[in-house]
């Protein structure tokens, strides 16, 4: 057997996309990780002070990985539901009664959604009580921060989707804060000077119209399908990228 | 395990930096990876567990018509809709979420003290951690208070206390005269920027004037809202600084 598995592994189909066999000794480890596009992301050697279970607690590789969940979960959902205001609601419910595995695929990202708010949260915990954001990694702290933002903005826009009651007036709620901002929303301080008032403000920018409706639901759907989900993308790779660049996972000085 | 106490490109950089002598290394695989794996699998496990268990809520079908007892905006957010008790919307809504994400990315940049990188060192860093700790119990005291005690009219019930009851309507509350307002608030932000800075003058010297400003009037910032919401519990004050314009 371990004949059939070697003829494999040195057979110009494996190599020609593995590039590498299975890693014996320790330059062929080193090379796995650099060889490989997924695997490149991290340094090819970490402090091993990095890789105690109650230094990191895998919080951001969760966080990360939580990421892939809700775009495969996310992805799956989007071939059942149509962001109309007609029809939003009874996708839904098909969702749930009709389409195989979608309720368990429709929990299955809802729950990964605040598991990750809560992963990102923890994260950023961790990361500044080990005083992980000093010297040269303040600006990635920066980029983390983003990316918490961001993180916040995805489940937040996922959660009109559903339309129902509790989503549309979560959403109410929380969009009517863009009617406070100063000068710029509606019932904010000083917003006379500039002349905004419901119908041109930053509230109505945000949903396409002084409520809730239709124009909302299209804004909130595009913005968490494709453009906050390319922001992150787009961000993370610069956040590894430069956990890598500064050697691994922070460790003692 | 492979170990090899070399030095990779980053650490090589960081040490010449510090001074600091090599650490030892281990090889990402199958070291990392493996870790890696393993988590991927336990948390797939779990929420696939939890999913099957535990349906995603959804409620009736959106009526604008309708509005339900009490809205509450997703639990992340559920502490800013706290703070609009004691706060106006544009503080508690705006710039209260502006300054933490602003106040969050600056810390790099105010905390400089290098010692206990690295790892969970509260003795090293006791005013870093205290400063982050308070601020995420504050963030997370508001939430539970949001998502668990308010109910109908934003009124105060305890869990599981039924929503039928009738609450007595808010205290009367006042607010400061303009004049002594403004004297609170100076005199706040006078004795918070200068007290740290008279008993403790290498804390200061070691930051620098302008660090140590922001570093101050981020952390008055961060203790100021606690303070406003013992003024309302305790005293009944509405608005600390209230203007034509706008209110504090």
């Amino acid at each position: 057997m371990s004949g059939i598995g070697e003829r494999i592994r040195n057979g110009q189909l494996w190599k020609s996309i593995f590039r590498v066999g299975i890693p014996s000794d320790r330059r062929s480890r080193l090379q796995v990780i650099l060889h490989n596009f997924f695997l490149h992301l991290h340094p090819t050697r970490v402090a091993r002070s990095g890789l105690k279970m109650t230094y990191t607690f895998c919080l951001g590789g969760i966080s990360a990985f939580l990421f892939i969940l809700l775009t495969i979960t996310g992805v799956f959902l989007m071939f059942y539901y149509v962001p109309e205001v007609g029809r939003a609601y009874s996708d839904m419910k098909d969702i749930g009664f009709v389409v195989p595995f979608g309720r368990v695929m429709r929990a299955l990202h809802r729950w990964a959604a605040h598991g990750m708010v809560i992963t990102v949260i923890l994260h950023m915990l961790r990361v500044a009580l080990t005083g992980s954001y000093k010297p040269p990694r303040e600006f990635n702290w920066v980029i983390g921060v983003s990316l918490l933002v961001l993180t916040l903005l995805l489940s937040f826009t996922g959660y009109l989707l559903p339309w129902d009651q509790l989503a549309f007036w979560a959403i109410t709620v929380g969009t009517n804060m863009a009617a406070a901002v100063p000068v710029a929303g509606h019932d904010g301080p000083f917003h006379e000077v500039a002349g905004v008032a419901v119908d041109n403000d930053v509230r109505y920018a945000l949903l396409g119209g002084i409520e809730v409706g239709p124009n909302a639901l299209i804004r909130f759907y595009v913005l968490h399908c494709v453009a906050l989900p390319l922001i992150a993308v787009v961000l993370m790779g610069v956040h590894f990228w430069r956990v890598r660049k500064d050697g691994g996972i922070s460790r003692p000085l | 395990m492979a170990e090899s106490p070399v030095r990779s490109e980053g650490a090589a950089r960081e040490g010449d930096r510090s001074g600091t002598a090599s650490v030892p290394m281990v090889e990402v695989w199958p070291n990392l990876v493996f870790i890696e794996l393993v988590a991927m699998v336990l948390v797939t496990a779990g929420l696939v567990a939890f999913s099957l268990v535990v349906e995603a809520p959804l409620e009736g079908m959106a009526d604008p018509g309708y509005t339900p007892a009490v809205a509450k905006a997703p639990w992340y957010f559920v502490g800013l809709q706290e703070l609009l008790v004691y706060f106006d919307p544009w503080i508690a809504g705006v710039m209260v979420p502006g300054i933490i994400i602003v106040g969050l990315m600056a810390i790099p940049y105010l905390d400089r003290n290098p010692a206990g990188t690295g790892r969970y060192a509260f003795r090293q860093r006791p005013l870093a951690w205290i400063a982050f700790l308070s601020g995420m119990a504050l963030w997370f005291g508001l939430i539970a208070i949001g998502e668990f005690a308010r109910g109908p009219h934003w009124a105060w019930y305890w869990p599981g206390e039924s929503w039928d009851v009738q609450k007595p309507a808010q205290p009367p509350s006042w607010d400061l005269p303009l004049g002594w307002g403004i004297a609170a608030v100076g005199s706040y932000l006078a004795a918070g920027l200068a007290l740290p800075a008279v008993l403790f003058p290498a804390f200061r010297r070691q930051l620098g004037t302008v660090r140590y400003l922001l570093a101050m009037s981020l952390l008055l910032g961060l203790f100021s809202i606690p303070l406003k919401i013992l003024l309302r519990l305790v005293f009944g004050i509405h608005y600390v600084v209230a203007t034509d314009w706008f209110n504090i």
